[in-house]
């Protein structure tokens, strides 16, 4: 029963009763408690580990709204706007045009030796290139033979070329769905919307089909980004979980060198509230230490970009349709009464207001019947709640894990098209949430936007859109109340701040090592802090020798 | 590749407890050797008889007489693929919209799959509620679109409302969902031919299971002797033909070729026929 003993220039504890101190004792992989070194050697025998003597540490990062398949992602082609590291370190530069696209297809192209592979690739934006469209005749310039697929950094368009829509049989005339646009010749341009359009070409161009399924390989390398952005546990949101992929991830988060505690959720879809339910009181039984099971999460809308959010009146700001439920409300009571009465965790996927409101007149109905002090059912993305909903949240015990993230990838967009300016000013209204207290966390929902809490920080406390317009004043928050969203904030949500999200006595030895001082950066340069890699559980995991 | 070799594609709507089960339990039912796949969103209260289970493995359930039933969850592109690519080739799909489904979103997206064709939407609603439904907070819009999207809408559950209501929700829903037959039933027994094209077996007497509602229908046949515009043709026979709910059979163009023609509730369809068919189409009307 070693004791280690971490000196570092200084430590962020979350703990305010000493918020920062200089050394941390930790003994099987906890912590027996932070302070100077003087009070810590009270502990008896210790060895002196100063490898962060230089370094920061704060409590490993907490990421409570993330998918593992960014992991599996990788093996994809990245042809982001944005720079992105992959889960080996590298940094991928953005592409800033769509010649700049077709160039880095072709570079992958060439690396193929199959000549009839797929070539898929992910990560497109098309609004940062003023809007101008990828084609199929431009895709067929990187290749005319294999088929290409290239998903759009929401995750809701495929644009695709003629082979892979010669191969789904599309590449003809007479084809009436909104989905599909059509060119001056009467065939599809080559650019799908939305997964029932997407799925019949996908499975030609390389993309899997259960896009939230994430593999092995997948869940190994989403724990090498976990700690190159400090990241000790992270929520993998959300799964139908069937055995084979449970006893997988149990295997690999079992393993001695395995970095990050993952938390899968539950996916409600194809299965009634009763057989739910009784899936995820087994999966509880099935949990370990750096694999938590037994969580629900229920999809109750679309998304705000994709015009399938439910919103309120008076709808979208382009007069597009109101978006689609994605459960009725039968089921969602159901759902929540029996998780109240059963003591399960559920957290909910609403975008558009609309849909939160029916999860709050849920929740008040249910907390009639089934009191419960401690629910801590989060809402998840919960981006266009106003004022009144906060209130209404705070009363029933609710926690809000909001999207900070989207406001600066898609911020432009909600403004000038989806919500208009009004409502996309109070868009992730953490400064809302802080003030009515609902307890907060935010959220990179990678891998729609990557993975890096303290870029999320950043964005909730700085509000700054793609072309640089601070959106929303008014709900900034402070660099304090960011961070504690990405510790203590985001492991509340998760019934987990007992045992992670600050660095004091009894609590996991899981912290974040960063070669800059959040706390005395510039809040602009939040972004900028560097991470050097994770200790987890004790267990020392350096991003350069990952 | 004809359209012939494709499979033809129910797709059954309506909001939760509109009785969506039942009637598709009724349709394995009397089936009658016909080896449907059934898709549904979800298994559990079980979707199926259990007399009618043979076995169960995963997402897939074996009926007796050839059918199937798989759930599809979040992902109906995928299950609709698979079961298509099934061996036995199934002669119909069956797919069960989940409560809050709009129809004709599904309809559209079948339209790009290759070996499936739409044979119609088939929305249910239930007499007791459906109204109310209607104007329901946060269902109205999809309710509404729901019924718009059918093109035929089985109003259920008639034994359980009074007859002034259930006139005035008729009234109500002829006005929703113009483009629909609307057709009376209990316990969702509306017949086989009716809810899914077949044509082989229209100018049978039509067997619903519930013989005190077969009398609401009527099948009759027209030679179709003389060359005809097919579209012109169809609507036409839409037009002209009060309480049409169904019509299928073969006709011969200005230039000779013979097409088949399909009608549901107001939609209808033109395509090449097989080889070595007669003309003639089989028209189903119901009794308003
Ligand atoms: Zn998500």
């Amino acid at each position: 029963m070693t004791i280690t003993i971490f000196s570092a220039r200084k430590i962020i504890t979350m703990n305010p009763a000493r918020s920062n101190t200089t050394h941390v004792a930790i003994r099987d992989g906890h912590v027996l408690g932070s302070g100077s070194l003087e009070e810590l050697a009270g502990w008896g025998d210790y060895v002196l580990d100063e490898t962060f003597k230089d370094k920061v540490i704060m409590p490993g990062l907490v990421e409570g709204h993330s998918h593992a398949m960014e992991g599996t992602l990788w093996k994809y082609t990245y042809v982001g706007f944005f720079d992105r590291m992959d889960p080996h370190g590298k940094v991928w530069s953005g592409v800033k045009a769509i010649g700049e696209v077709l160039a880095r297809l072709k570079e992958s192209e060439a690396k193929l030796s199959d000549p009839d592979a797929p070539l898929p690739a992910w990560s497109l934006d098309p609004i940062y290139f003023d809007n101008e469209r990828v084609t199929r005749q431009d895709l067929d310039k990187v290749s005319e033979t294999r088929p290409i697929g290239v998903m759009h950094a929401s995750g809701h368009i495929l644009n695709v070329n003629s082979k892979a829509l010669e191969l789904a049989g599309l590449l003809k005339t007479g084809i009436d769905h909104p989905g599909v646009p059509l060119g001056e010749d009467g065939l599809p341009t080559g650019e799908l919307k939305g997964p029932d359009v997407m799925t019949p070409v996908g499975v030609h161009v390389g993309f899997d089909r259960d896009m939230l399924s994430c593999d092995e390989e997948g869940l190994i390398d989403f724990a090498k980004l976990c700690v190159r952005t400090g990241v000790t546990t992270a929520t993998d949101l959300a799964a139908r979980l069937p055995d084979d992929a449970v006893a997988m991830m149990s295997d690999v988060t079992g393993r001695d060198n395995y970095p990050a505690r993952i938390v899968p959720l539950r996916f409600h879809h194809g299965v009634t509230p009763v057989d739910l339910i009784e899936h995820v009181l087994k999966l509880k039984e099935l949990s370990s230490d750096r694999l938590r099971l037994g969580m629900i999460k229920v999809v109750v809308d679309g998304s705000i970009q994709g015009f399938s959010a439910r919103i309120r009146w008076p709808g979208y700001y382009n007069g597009a349709d109101n978006g689609l439920w994605y459960i009725s409300p039968e089921q969602l009571r159901e759902i929540i009464n029996m998780s109240l009465e059963k003591g399960i965790h559920i957290h909910t996927h609403t975008n558009g207001d609309e849909a939160t409101e029916l999860v709050l007149d849920c929740m008040e109905e249910g907390l009639r019947q089934y009191p419960s002090l401690d629910h801590r059912f989060t809402l998840q993305h919960c981006q266009l709640a106003d004022r009144a909903q906060f209130r209404r949240m705070a009363k029933l015990g609710m926690c809000v894990n909001l999207f900070a993230n989207h406001h600066f990838y898609w911020g432009d967009e909600h403004y000038n098209l989806t919500v208009g300016p009004e409502r996309a000013l109070r868009m992730n209204a953490c400064a809302t949430a802080l003030e009515n207290a609902v307890p907060m966390a935010i959220h990179s929902d990678a891998p729609i936007t990557p993975l890096g809490p303290l870029f999320t920080a950043w964005c909730a406390v700085n509000r700054l859109t793609a072309s640089g317009r601070t959106q929303g004043e008014s709900e900034k928050i402070s660099v304090a109340d960011a961070l504690y969203a990405i510790t203590l904030g985001a492991a509340y949500t998760l019934k987990l701040d007992g045992e992670i999200g600050s660095i004091e006595t009894g609590k996991r030895a899981d912290f974040a090592i960063l070669e800059d001082d959040p706390e005395s950066i510039a809040p602009e340069k939040l972004r900028d802090v560097k991470v050097w890699g994770t200790v987890q559980d004790g267990r020392i995991f350096s991003a350069a020798d990952l | 590749m004809t359209q012939a070799q494709n499979i033809p594609v129910t797709i059954v709507g309506g909001y939760l407890g509109s009785g969506k089960t039942t009637l598709i339990n009724n349709l394995l039912r009397h089936a009658d050797g016909k080896k449907l796949a059934i898709l549904v969103n979800e298994f559990g209260e079980l979707p199926i008889d259990a007399d009618l289970i043979e076995a169960e493995e995963g997402d897939v359930i074996s009926l007796s007489g050839g059918c199937v039933c798989c759930s599809y969850g979040n992902d109906l592109t995928s299950a609709v693929m698979d079961v298509a690519q099934m061996q036995p080739t199934p002669d119909h799909i069956v797919l069960e919209a989940s409560g809050v489904a709009l129809p004709g979103a599904i309809a559209s997206s079948l339209s790009l799959l290759n070996n499936c064709s739409l044979d119609g939407i088939v929305v249910l609603a239930d007499a007791e509620t459906v109204k109310s439904k209607s104007t329901d907070k946060y269902m109205s819009d999809t309710i509404m679109r729901q019924l718009t999207d059918a093109d035929i809408v089985l109003l259920n559950k008639i034994d359980l409302v009074a007859s002034e209501d259930l006139h005035a929700t008729r009234e109500w829903l002829n006005g929703c969902s113009n483009n629909a037959s609307i057709i009376e039933t209990k316990h969702s027994t509306a017949p086989i031919a009716v809810v899914l094209q077949d044509f082989e077996r229209q100018s049978q007497p039509l067997d619903s299971g519930a013989p005190q509602h077969v009398d609401q229908f009527h099948t009759y046949k027209l030679d179709m002797e003389k060359s005809v515009d097919p579209k012109h043709f169809a609507e036409e026979l839409i037009a002209n033909t009060p309480g049409i709910v169904r019509a299928k059979g073969f006709v011969r163009d200005k230039s000779g070729d013979l097409k088949t023609v399909q009608i549901v509730g107001k939609r209808f369809a033109i395509s090449e026929s097989p080889d070595n068919v007669e003309c003639g189409m089989v028209v189903i009307t119901v009794q308003p």
